[in-house]
């Protein structure tokens, strides 16, 4: 990733099959993208040049992609601030959706620390702002609330990750007005079909797919295996795109957000929010294929 | 954190292998020519490791606390904080132990060194040669740029096992042995999330040095 600089994003390699994937946030019928773009570990380089020049890359294969949601967290150390740099570089796409979280013990500080996200990113105000593995939620979800009524936010949610404190998280799902909530859920790890995806239908909650590929260890995992035929019925040239498109293909699911450092990962991502989704016979089969191939 | 026995150490690092070894790189190529003073230091330090006596060992306790501080202001309060937000805590610690370390220097006979003519001493130099010349030559042979080498003064694991080999010929007390072992636990670990192939060696430098002082201080009660 480093070694070479950056790497500049030349544009589309393959023609887009299809319109854009949306699906719309349950709570205003707005339309997003089914993927958009994580940022835990891949965008942490720190002020190392040519690493914030690639990660720059990325944000502009995301965008021509077709891409609008992304989304960090002051837990990722200078996440914020490589995004911000990026986002500066490519004049602030207009269709950026910009979601972050509040990641803080005290209540009384979460504001200051949105102010300083905020700051970090360049934008004017946040699209989403998620209370980040429920911590403090109690404090953070009424000063959240408050700032989506004062108009300078315009969604609120709340985030968990490997499937921790689910039961906490169906609580607050039950009880407390959300436009989102972000969960782990890919291939192998589907408890979150038992639970949270039914319930956030049932209470028009916007769900945000992280770890879609087990932080790479899934891609990592599958890239010596060739691809099933199947693949090809779907438009998936990857194993990637098939990982992606059996998130997208869950129908209480908003939008997934894969993390890379490869401008050209970015691209290849945006396609699996393009022509067909699997249907539940071929998710079936992709689970059963991937549960013996990785 | 109410569920912390279903974290690991993965769930916080929050950084890749390749971004973690490139801040090697940056501060090499913003230090120079730093680097040639941190040799001569090092240089310097293993050879009063090497004489032995009063004298050398509090000169080896001076550059080695200026080590842990420049390593505590240079590489984890202005590199490792840019991507580690543990960063400045363990910049606290490094500074704590340099304090440590100007405090051992300032004892007339505390800092005395043994020689290093037994196997202890054997030992120590052993250490102290793969701190001064071992660590930088880790990168080119776990396939790494070069310019990502480990040196004393600069980087926190060579430094440390430098500091080990003293701590032995010291035969000092075991509060001075607290934050270098607890560094060598952590960088291991966070080497071995990382799948580095040189996750083990501050590990396996830190058990023989523990390992040796505990014997020798064994043996001497008997």
């Amino acid at each position: 990733m480093l070694a070479g600089g950056a790497h500049a994003w030349a544009g589309p390699s393959l023609a887009a099959p299809g319109p854009l994937l949306t699906r719309p946030i349950p709570s205003s019928g707005e339309r997003l993208p089914v993927v958009g773009l994580g940022s835990w570990i891949t965008f942490n380089v720190g002020d190392d040049p040519a690493a914030r020049a690639n990660c720059t890359e990325v944000v502009r294969a995301f965008f021509a992609g077709g891409g609008r949601l992304i989304d960090s967290s002051p837990m990722y150390g200078s996440a914020q601030a490589v995004i911000g740099h990026a986002l500066a570089q490519l004049k602030y796409p207009p269709s950026l959706f910009a979601a972050d979280k509040v990641w803080i013990g005290s209540g009384a500080r979460g504001p200051a620390q949105v102010d300083a996200s905020r700051a970090l990113w360049g934008v004017a105000r946040f699209d989403l702002l998620q209370v980040h593995n429920v911590l403090a939620w109690e404090a953070h979800l009424p000063t959240l609330q408050r700032m989506k009524t004062a108009g300078r936010l315009r969604y609120v949610g709340i985030t968990t990750s490997e499937g921790r404190r689910h039961d906490e998280l169906v609580k607050i799902m039950t009880t407390q007005p959300l436009d989102f909530v972000q969960i782990s859920y890919n291939v192998l790890d589907r408890e979150v079909e038992r639970r949270i995806l039914p319930l956030a239908r049932e209470r028009n909650i916007a769900v945000i797919v992280n770890r879609p590929f087990r932080q790479g260890a899934l891609t990592q995992a599958l890239a010596h295996q060739p691809l099933p035929g199947w693949a090809a019925e779907i438009g998936c040239t990857s194993w990637a795109q098939v990982l992606l498109k059996f998130i997208a293909s869950h129908p209480d699911v908003t939008c997934a957000i894969p993390a890379t450092a490869k401008p050209a990962h970015a691209f290849e991502n945006m396609l699996a929010a393009r022509g067909p989704l699997p249907d539940s016979a071929l998710r079936r089969r992709i689970v059963a294929d991937v549960e013996r191939l990785a | 954190m109410s569920e912390w026995w279903t974290y690991s150490l993965s769930d916080f690092l929050m950084f890749s292998t390749a971004t973690y070894f490139r801040l090697f790189e940056l501060q090499n190529l913003a230090l120079w020519p730093v680097q040639v003073l941190a040799l001569a230091a090092g240089v310097a330090l293993f050879a009063c490791l090497w004489l032995g006596g009063a004298q050398a060992g509090r000169a080896a306790a001076v550059v080695l606390a200026l080590a842990w501080l420049h390593v505590a202001w240079r590489y984890f309060a202005q590199r490792y904080a840019t991507i580690n937000t543990g960063a400045p805590y363990f910049a606290i610690g490094f500074a704590a132990q340099s304090v440590l370390l100007f405090w051992l220097a300032s004892r007339r006979q505390g800092a005395r060194l043994i020689g290093p003519a037994g196997s202890l001493g054997k030992l120590a130099l052993g250490i102290a040669f793969v701190a001064l010349v071992g660590y930088p030559l880790l990168a080119p042979l776990g396939g790494r740029p070069w310019m990502q080498y480990e040196l004393f003064g600069l980087a926190p694991d060579p430094t440390v096992a430098f500091t080990l080999a003293a701590l032995l010929l010291w035969r000092a007390h075991w509060l001075l042995w607290s934050l270098p072992l607890l560094w060598g636990l952590i960088s291991s670990a966070t080497l071995m999330e990382l799948d580095s192939s040189q996750a083990w060696v501050l590990l396996v430098l830190a058990v023989l040095a523990a390992g040796a002082r505990w014997l020798a201080a064994t043996r001497a009660h008997k």
